[in-house]
């Protein structure tokens, strides 16, 4: 039984994330849940809020563990909270951090929460090394087999080739094509050039790069305890690059397409693991507890495009939703955080948004608007940062919610663009 | 009233022990004599098949015997008389002909374990509450309804000397292993599975026990393999407890009759041996200390009925060195509080939360805990650079450096970011709780938490009220001491509290001795000899030579004279002696381990032996130098019953347990004995050792500090 209660709204009032790390470096020895514990638990510390205030833990994993593939409950569980608290894990690829926070902002408007902590996780340091599914097949067999004999027999089947071990790839199950592939694909499609690609790379590590040197974002990362002994003390991420410069970035070589491609190690966002978690409440109890809401959820739209296609163009359709429910247009936004996949990708986002041609066919009377780089990813994005997957959206969210305070904007909006041809946009409004 | 109620479960005939008014099951005479009509009745009823024996309450199967009753028979004769009776109960039970089995969930000691062994079969719950043992040991007496005699036929010699000698509970999967039970099962079958088991064995089932191997069979049931066995273990006793426990010896002594002249002889040597252990000092003075400490668990140190104890969820530790980490590390471990430590930089805290962790980390390689409990505790701790977090925490225990500005300072800090309703501890071992809060905003929420390091072993409190603590922060501070683990006493804001004030003369007495050049080793060793599980130079080693100076001085400023320490530790510290923790002190430490006693000592201080050492005298010295300062502080208020002094003495210094205390050892003595040496020895050693007042008013009017009889 729906239990609509007009005229409430769900607000964020904190955030916190661990350092963003290159996969397989600060925490390769770490899992998923322990990273999303770690920063949940500093949030909740940073916030001073009692555990038992906590209705419920919603976290993102795109790779989850097949030991455990509910982190949210994981999360529930640490001891700061009662056992009580139920979690649930989703996965919407890229978009899954941003998601996380949608589902809360809509459980507590629809009365169903007042408190939730919202968030992503991805460790990729940790990926699921799988056998083969013929290998698989014969170890069940074998397992099923009533007498020693008989199983020997079946694993006398086995063949060298079975035992190669089967990694995740990041390709689409439908097309069999690789993220990368389809970046190049789309700059090649819209005509994007390397140098445009290398200048974005060089902006988004410089201004990472200025916004952890004041502050910004070293306050918005609960310090990783690392090493062996636990006593370094990691409060930075360590992929971004503050003296890269347009030359390095043109020394590299293009990954997807050797002779005529653009897509390099240098555009594109790296393999990273991190976690981030936010903590949404109703207006109502954030105020009951004395705390001072960042901002609003205004809205949120999800799009999907066809994989085959340009893969990476979902943002395109699902910004103009987005604004259209938050019944604002593009010029009212004060401040934009744009998931940096690839630098081609959010470029070809760019010239979407601003062409005539695509508002035709999305049915616009408009193009939806021009990207103002100086009011967009102010403190870097995901090519400089790193981008775990799931964890990125709900470092935007904290990010946004943050600058919007600081610069005193009224609105802001988040774009990412995710796996399978999927686009997220969520509209921010300041509550102070 | 009944303690019993039977049942029926078609022919079973199910017996619940449920004592009236008492939260736990005890055996007392009157429960032997129910039972036994009971069962005989039981016996002669044709429609029951088999009886099952379990228990009413939660979690406690049967506790043991009630000591409180058996304190009260006044001769050995008497004693062995209540020993005999209970044997012959035992007897009685596991002679029916009619099947007994015993559905044992919960706490199983003593004579509740006993009658166990007397039944027929034996189940017991899968339950971390379900524990079983005869910790008799542990009050000087031996078990005395037969389980000096059963149990090493059930389990073999070398188990129950293990379990018997140590007096530990061991829970129900060690017990399935060692064949003291039958079957372990979960608790909500716990009792169908004994009925079922007692239906089976009416109907003359034989349990396959299985048999403990060639090798118990040799060591057990021939006189060379005994002879091994015994030899051994009172090797092992004599290294262990020394020679001023009896109750160890007269274990092995029966268990040998027992074993080589059968089990006739075996009892009738359990109960006189019971019944001369009940009259012997030691085991007196140990049932004083287990009543002691049983009233202390229900003491708050305020009138009962005041106060109001702050819930402690959340604790904040300030100050991640040595003893912060402990504090919080225990915290975590007993308590299962959230831990948030705080000190001026993260690489600090950092150390200590993995300081921390490691303690909780202990009982996961001790396999006391699982890794998923250990997993949830480890989680409760947590650090912080700033103040993060400190805004919910209910309880602040400061550990900083222990020095007056530091701490105030801490405490500006701290009241400026905790909640209004926050207690806020000072843990220091020196330093006035009135001095460190003068300026506080709310004195009346700052109390004093003495720990004593290692905190996560050592096992006293001291809770140090100063003027304006209010009635709540000393209900609140004690609580949490007991949910630490800790036994915890309430002592006077006055330098020294309580346990550095008696050790202050004692330790000063040793750097003496060393200035008159006796032997570093002869000095520990009288002492050890008395009781003392280290001498007290050993014991400067410990707590560090620094720490030890500074208590020195302290107490020296407040008390004069009589409190002046000796030349040997300042010229040792001059030296940079810290003691074992920089490797250099009285002793020498290879890799962290004591070595032997430093001959270079001797040469530094330039003294050479005297010429002939009078150990007694250097005992005397020392014992006396302790026991006068005891008098006078308590005198003094410093605690409030001597009670509490006793066990400070004995949980914060290792006083010898069977000497029951420092105010004990006077009343054993008298008053009158201990003015007169105390008197000689200040005419041959100084003022210092001039009688107390009280203890020359008490000699005049022949009172003691314990009334008459055993105390409870």
């Amino acid at each position: 039984m729906p239990t609509v209660s007009p005229g409430r709204r769900a607000v964020v009032v904190a955030g916190l994330r661990t350092p963003f790390a290159k996969a397989g470096t600060v925490f390769r020895d770490t899992t998923a849940s322990e990273l999303a514990r770690h920063c949940t638990r500093e949030l909740l510390y940073r916030a001073e809020l009692p555990g038992d205030m906590v209705d419920e833990v919603i976290y993102g994993q795109v790779v989850p563990s097949p030991l455990v593939p509910n982190v949210a409950r994981e999360v529930a569980l640490l001891p700061q909270f009662p056992k009580t608290v139920p979690g649930y894990t989703l996965n919407r690829a890229c978009a899954s951090g941003a998601q996380a926070v949608a589902n809360a902002a809509d459980q507590i408007e629809a009365g169903h929460a007042d408190v939730i902590i919202a968030g992503g996780v991805e460790v990729l340091s940790d990926i699921p090394i799988m056998h083969t599914r013929r290998f698989a097949q014969l170890l069940q067999e074998a397992s099923r087999a009533k007498s020693l004999f008989q199983r020997l027999a079946i694993l006398a089947r086995v063949r060298p080739r079975d035992l190669v071990p089967v990694a995740p790839a990041i390709a689409e199950p439908s097309t069999g094509e690789s993220m990368g592939e389809s970046a190049e694909k789309m700059a090649k499609e819209n005509h994007i050039t390397r140098a445009a690609q290398d200048e974005l790379a060089l902006l988004s590590h410089q201004r990472a790069a200025a916004a952890t040197r004041d502050g910004r974002i070293t306050a918005e990362i609960a310090p990783w305890y690392g090493g062996p002994a636990r006593d370094q003390i990691i409060s930075t991420d360590n992929l971004v690059r503050p003296d890269t410069s347009l030359e390095a970035l043109a020394k590299l070589r293009p990954v997807f397409d050797r002779r005529y491609g653009s897509v390099t190690a240098g555009n594109a966002s790296p393999l990273t693991d991190g976690a981030a978690s936010v903590l949404l409440m109703s207006e109502e109890r954030a105020r009951a507890l004395g705390h001072s809401p960042l901002v609003g959820v205004r809205s949120y739209a999800v799009a999907a495009v066809d994989p085959g296609w340009q893969l990476l163009m979902g943002p395109v359709h699902a910004v103009p939703v987005a604004l259209q429910r938050a019944g604002l247009t593009w010029q009212e936004i004060g401040l934009f955080e744009i998931h940096e996949a690839f630098a081609a990708q959010v470029l070809s986002n760019e010239q979407a948004w601003a062409s005539p041609e695509w508002a035709a066919r999305l049915g616009l009377p408009a193009p939806t608007g021009m990207v103002d780089w100086s009011r967009t990813n102010v403190m870097g994005g995901s090519i400089a940062l790193g981008h775990p997957f799931a964890a990125t959206g709900a470092r935007m969210v904290t990010s946004l919610s943050r600058e919007m305070i600081r610069q005193d904007v009224q609105f802001g909006l988040i774009s990412i663009c995710a796996q399978g041809g999927m686009g997220y946009a969520m509209v921010l409004e300041n509550l102070r | 009233m009944s303690a019993f109620r039977t049942t029926r479960r078609g022919g079973v005939a199910i017996v619940t022990f449920d004592l009236p008014g008492e939260s736990v099951n005890k055996i007392t005479q009157a429960v032997g004599w129910e039972i036994d009509d009971l069962i005989e009745r039981l016996a002669h009823d044709e429609t029951v098949t088999a009886i099952v024996i379990t228990s009413g309450k939660p979690d406690v199967f049967i506790a043991g015997a009630d000591i409180e009753e058996f304190t009260r028979a006044g001769t050995a004769p008497e004693m062995s008389r209540l020993s005999h009776d209970a044997q012959v109960l035992m007897r009685q039970i596991s002679a029916r002909t009619k099947p007994i089995v015993v559905a044992i969930h919960g706490a199983c000691l003593g004579g509740g374990l006993e009658l166990a062994l007397s039944c027929h079969y034996r189940v017991a719950s899968t339950h971390p509450k379900t524990v079983l043992g005869l910790p008799e040991i542990q009050l000087g007496l031996l078990p005395g309804a037969s389980g000096t005699n059963t149990l090493p036929r059930r389990i073999g010699v070398r188990a129950a000397l293990d379990l018997i000698l140590t007096g530990k509970s061991i829970d129900t999967r060690k017990a399935l292993k060692l064949g003291l039970i039958d079957e372990a099962v979960p608790p909500p079958i716990l009792l169908d599975v004994a009925v079922a088991a007692a239906e089976r064995l009416a109907q003359g089932w034989k349990p396959k026990r299985p048999g403990r191997g060639l090798m118990a069979f040799l060591l057990d049931q021939t006189p060379l393999g005994r002879l091994i066995v015994f030899r051994k273990a009172t090797r092992q006793v004599e290294e262990k407890t020394g020679p001023h426990y009896p109750a160890p010896y007269r274990v092995l002594d029966v268990m040998q009759t027992s074993m080589s002249e059968g089990i006739v002889r075996g009892l009738e040597e359990e109960a006189i041996a019971f019944g001369e252990l009940a009259m012997t000092d030691v085991s007196r003075r140990l049932i004083e200390i287990f009543f002691a400490t049983t009233a202390l668990k229900k003491d708050d140190g305020v009138p009962a009925g005041i106060g109001t104890p702050r819930p402690v969820r959340r604790l904040g530790v300030v100050g991640s060195g040595f003893m912060g980490a402990g504090i919080a590390g225990t915290a975590a471990m007993k308590a299962g509080v959230q831990v948030r430590m705080k000190d001026a930089d993260l690489a600090r805290v950092a150390t200590g939360v993995r300081n921390a962790e490691r303690i909780v980390e202990s009982q996961l390689t001790r396999r006391k805990i699982t890794r998923f409990e250990f997993e949830r505790q480890r989680a409760l701790l947590t650090g912080t650079g700033d103040w993060s977090g400190f805004g919910a925490i209910d309880l602040v225990v400061e550990a900083v450096f222990e020095e007056l500005g530091t701490k105030r300072q801490v405490l500006e800090d701290v009241e400026r970011v905790v909640s209004p309703q926050a207690i806020i501890a000072s843990n220091t071992s020196t330093i006035p709780i009135a001095d460190i809060a003068r300026e506080a905003r709310h004195p009346e929420r700052i109390i004093g938490m003495h720990f004593f390091s290692p905190v996560e072993r050592m096992p006293l409190l001291e809770v140090i009220p100063h003027e304006e603590s209010s009635v709540d922060a000393v209900v609140t501070a004690v609580q949490f001491g007991r949910r630490m683990g800790k036994t915890v006493i309430v002592v006077a804001d006055s330098p020294g509290f309580w346990v550095n004030r008696i050790l202050g003369p004692y330790i000063n007495e040793a750097g003496f001795l060393v200035d008159e050049g006796v032997p570093i080793e002869v000095i520990d060793r009288v002492m050890t000899e008395w009781g003392f599980p280290v001498g007290p130079l050993a014991l400067l080693d410990e707590v560090g030579f620094d720490v030890g100076e500074k208590a020195g001085m302290v107490l020296h400023a407040a008390f004069g004279a009589r409190l002046s320490p000796a030349r040997a530790l300042a010229a040792l510290r001059a030296d940079g002696r810290l003691g074992r923790k920089n490797g250099r002190g009285f002793y020498t430490y290879h890799a962290g381990r004591k070595a032997g006693p430093d001959a270079s000592v001797a040469r530094l201080l330039g003294t050479r032996p005297p010429p002939d050492i009078d150990e007694s005298r250097i005992r005397e010295r020392l014992v006396f130098a302790m026991l006068n300062e005891a008098a006078m502080a308590m005198s003094e208020g410093v605690v409030r019953i001597p009670r509490d002094g006793d066990i400070g003495a004995l949980f914060g210094i290792g006083y010898p347990p069977f000497r029951g205390g420092p105010l004990r050892t006077l009343d054993t003595i008298g008053p009158e004995e201990a003015v007169l040496v105390l008197e000689r020895l200040a005419q041959s050693h100084g003022a210092r050792f001039t009688p107390a007042p009280v203890l020359q008013e008490m000699a005049r009017t022949g009172s003691r500090w314990y009334p008459a009889g055993v105390d409870r």
